[in-house]
């Protein structure tokens, strides 16, 4: 008999929790022994032998065959991160994407190789590879627009799914690769030159980057207990800022019309993600709990929480003293210890107030700041300002300018928005391979361009288009 | 989280009562009947595929719902949702399907010729009859929660079933994303041709993934007779036909289905169904017949009528706009169904929709004629 259920278990795939909850309500228990030796020469069996299974009766009875065992199979990858294994239904390849038709970073670099190894790892939350790439599979992109099309749920997910997010992440940020070269880290805002722009042309600027907080799921994948808890963290952090930074939180679900109508008029607020590229990655399940927005009184320094990251710290100001914006923006992150000591009530800095509470950013050496998005990480930074450029914006060589300065044209609106009369917002292309200070400085100095080619077409002189900025230093 | 929830160890690391959702704003029926104690009571369980309490009310926690209209704000995953948060979904199904009790047997009926009458509407106002139903194949998991293979699984089989049909059943499957833009153009203008969802109650709950992968329709050469294969359910049935032949409509509808049922069968394969609740399918409105068979019907006089919302009412029937469930009415032109699914057959609800839209189309004549209606007042179904 032993050898008969051996053979019958050998010839199929079959499913087990690695953490036997499921098995005590499994309605068919044919054997109600628990048999160490025999559950591990199946499962040894089931990983040499698998076909496709059309029900999930017979699963249902092996699945029994485990009660009573607490069966969890842990894989250690290389970089020592204790993973899950989840051996599913079917073989990879009856689950393998239908891909043909997308262009996204994920298509590109998903192979059915790549997708066999990983499928039935876990990360220590239990986010699987098919949870990373859902957004992508169901959003097949644009022939223009290449989208990345995958998210992590966690921060071992850049761990665990390395195979797949490594490529993802060199198609993105420009051949950075994250096995062999590391990312620079730099908010010393002292460093940074000529930072004051013309403000005949520029009317507004703004940085803005995310920080995710170490020990807690992303938005895609936590629960709504975590998604309150990095709530719960913050801004108690953020109570702690003074003088110019002292602010106050508003939660989505306890905001009172007049104050929902002043944020929307200050251009804070922001709505319930609509964009499929952000719902079908799950980061907009149980909206608005746990979401909302502080500011300081000044109105100069921004923190969305629970949106699209843990937080989106965010420091503006109209008109084009991009100096100080950045200035108070390294200030209200991190210390600055060129102008403040470490005691001086005026420089309590976000980063500091949650350690202080026994908490810190997910950060490391290869990716920089870790985020939800790849095409985040690093420095997960966009520096840029509102700038009119009515000559250069009907020059036929401005795409070819915006590129060689790395820099990139959105309109007033967003991501997503065209731009308005001669109004282009404008702002760094990269993310990672560079240091913040590097990146605003590239910002300053590609602004400062336009601006100056904007000037020579006013007095009808030409332009030239500008040698490409070098990638990056190796 | 969809399909392969694997992450629901992780929350109980936390209090249930730091999971529990918000639903202070809620207006559906698992905001109604879930509760904290019960939530704690739930919340480690799962189903043997995986799918966890979370899974099931995600969407009605996305989508708190509208003052006017209660929706369910739950789903299922699996056949054994229904068993395993039987705490939670015994009462929606309860107060969703007029007092259904747990211990309350349903009765299938798929015999049209029980069906009296039903070949004599006046065709001058009904201008389209239909009988629709969804079935799930035992085995699978249900659309929220498969996995692409299940999918893909589903439809392969569902193919080949529908493909062995013969006589005036005969037709052909036209896959989502191979379909050219000639037939895709052809089934717009027949009316059969289903989108990717939109509404937020769908997505939500996950059954949009993957799309357009392994969903598609088939559909007779008479058009007739048609089927959608992974939409709001693995199969969704539906005939129908221009006129007020319902009894010809329901005859193909049974026939139909039957034979779809034996060649499943066949092949080892069977329809989720139970005593209790009848056929399973993914929302828990659509338990027992799944069935909602209507015409659209011109009552431009009736539709105005004080009473008309007390005359549907007790004829157990429902109006839609002609567009579908979230639709206005059009030109007078409404959309008149049956508006239970559990705990009556399938015969007795299409009698249901037959006998009432004889009488609504009497009532319509009378108030042409400028005559009242008043005698013709139905009693409470």
């Amino acid at each position: 008999m032993l050898t008969d259920e051996i053979g019958l278990v050998g010839e199929i795939s079959f499913y087990f929790e690695h953490r036997a909850r499921c098995l005590s309500l499994c309605r068919s228990s044919l054997l109600g022994w628990s048999l160490g030796l025999f559950y591990s020469t199946v499962v040894r069996m089931a990983s040499m032998f698998s076909r496709v299974l059309t029900g999930r009766n017979t699963a249902m009875i092996v699945a029994g065959l485990g009660a009573g065992s607490l069966m969890s199979s842990y894989v250690l990858t290389d970089s020592q991160v204790f993973a899950g294994e989840k051996t599913k239904l079917y073989p990879p390849s009856a689950d393998f994407p239908d891909l043909r038709k997308h262009n996204n970073c994920m298509a590109s670099a998903l192979t059915p190789a790549i997708y066999g190894r990983l499928r039935d790892k876990l990360t220590p939350n239990d986010w699987s590879v098919d949870q990373c790439i859902q957004t992508g599979v169901d959003n097949p992109g644009h022939p223009f627009i290449k989208t990345v099309g995958m998210v992590a749920g966690d921060e071992e997910s850049y761990e665990v799914f390395a195979e797949l997010f490594d490529p993802v992440i060199k198609d993105r940020h420009n051949g950075y690769d994250p096995k062999t070269m590391k990312h620079p880290t730099d908010l010393d805002s002292s460093k940074i030159t000529s930072g004051m722009f013309d403000e005949k042309y520029v009317l507004s600027s703004r940085v803005r980057t995310g920080r995710s907080i170490r020990g807690l799921s992303l938005p895609p994948a936590c629960s709504r207990a975590e998604r309150r808890e990095v709530e719960r963290v913050v801004v108690q952090a953020l109570s702690g800022l003074k003088d110019d930074l002292a602010g106050k939180y508003y939660s989505l679900t306890d905001m009172t019309e007049k104050e929902q109508q002043q944020l929307i008029d200050d251009h804070f607020l922001f709505d319930k993600p609509v964009s499929p590229l952000l719902t079908c990655a799950g980061m907009a399940r149980d909206w608005p709990d746990a979401r909302g927005i502080w500011h300081n009184n000044e109105k100069s320094f921004l923190i969305w929480i629970n949106e699209e990251d843990h937080t989106r710290v965010i420091s503006m100001e109209k008109g084009g003293n991009m100096k100080r914006v950045f200035e108070r923006f390294c200030r209200g992150l991190k210390e600055n210890s060129s102008s403040c000591s470490v005691s001086s009530s005026v420089c309590m800095q976000v980063e500091k107030l949650i350690q202080e509470r026994g908490w810190e950013f997910m950060w490391n050496e290869r990716l920089g700041y870790v985020l939800t998005c790849p095409s985040n990480l690093g420095t997960g930074l966009r520096a840029g300002v509102h700038v009119r450029l009515p000559l250069l914006s009907k020059d036929s060589r401005l795409n070819k300018i915006l590129d060689n300065l790395r820099l990139q044209k959105r309109g007033t609106g967003g991501v997503d928005t065209a731009a308005v009369g001669d109004t282009f917002d404008i702002s760094n292309l990269d993310r990672l391979g560079k240091s913040e200070v590097e990146l605003v400085q590239c910002v300053i100095d590609g602004v400062n361009y336009l601006i100056d080619c904007e000037k020579k077409l006013e007095r009808g002189e030409d332009i030239i288009v500008p040698a490409p900025v070098i990638q990056f230093k190796k | 989280m969809p399909f392969g929830n694997t992450h629901n160890q992780l929350k109980m690391n936390y209090s249930a009562e730091q999971e529990y959702p918000d639903l202070t704003k809620h207006n559906n029926h698992m905001a109604k009947v879930l509760t904290p104690e019960m939530y704690a009571n739930l919340r480690d369980k799962q189903t043997p595929s995986g799918f966890t309490l979370d899974d099931v009310i995600q969407t009605g926690v996305d989508n708190p719902g509208h003052p006017f209209i209660m929706t369910v704000g739950c789903v299922a995953g699996d056949e054994e949702t229904y068993d395993v948060f039987k705490d939670l979904l015994d009462p929606v199904i309860e107060d969703r399907h007029g007092g259904y009790k747990p211990s309350d047997k349903h009765k299938t009926d798929l015999n049209p010729d029980n069906l009296k009458g039903g070949d004599d509407l006046d065709p001058n106002y009904v201008l389209s009859s239909r009988v629709r139903t969804g079935r799930s194949i035992r085995g699978f998991c249900l659309p929220p929660h498969c996995s692409r293979g299940e999918r893909r699984g589903i439809e392969s089989l569902s193919v080949e079933a529908l493909g062995a049909l013969g006589g005036d059943l005969k037709g052909k499957y036209y896959a989502l994303k191979d379909m050219t833009d000639d037939e895709q153009q052809q089934l717009i203008d027949d009316h059969f041709l289903f989108d990717k969802p939109v509404s937020p109650l769908l997505l939500a709950s996950g059954m949009a993934r993957d799309w357009p992968d392994a969903r598609g329709i088939w559909h007779n050469n008479n058009k007739t007779f048609l089927v959608w294969v992974n939409e709001e359910d693995h199969l969704r049935v539906i005939s129908m036909q221009k006129g007020g032949n319902m009894k010809e409509v329901f005859n193909r509808f049974c026939t139909g289905l039957t034979k779809i049922e034996e060649l499943f069968k066949a092949k080892g394969h069977e329809f989720m169904w139970n005593e209790h609740l009848g056929y399973v399918l993914t929302c828990p409105s659509n338990l027992g017949t799944g069935l909602r068979g209507g015409v659209h019907v011109k009552l431009p006089n009736v539709s105005k009528h004080e009473k008309f919302g007390e005359i549907l009412k007790r004829l157990r029937l429902q109006k839609r706009g002609t567009g579908g469930v979230d639709t206005a009415a059009v030109g007078g032109v409404f959309d008149i169904s049956n508006a239970d699914r559990l705990g009556f057959s399938e015969v007795e609800l299409v009698q249901m929709v037959v006998d009432g839209v004889k009488l609504l189309v009497e009532m319509e004549k009378r108030l042409e004629a400028g005559q009242s209606i008043d005698g013709l007042m139905p009693e409470q179904k």
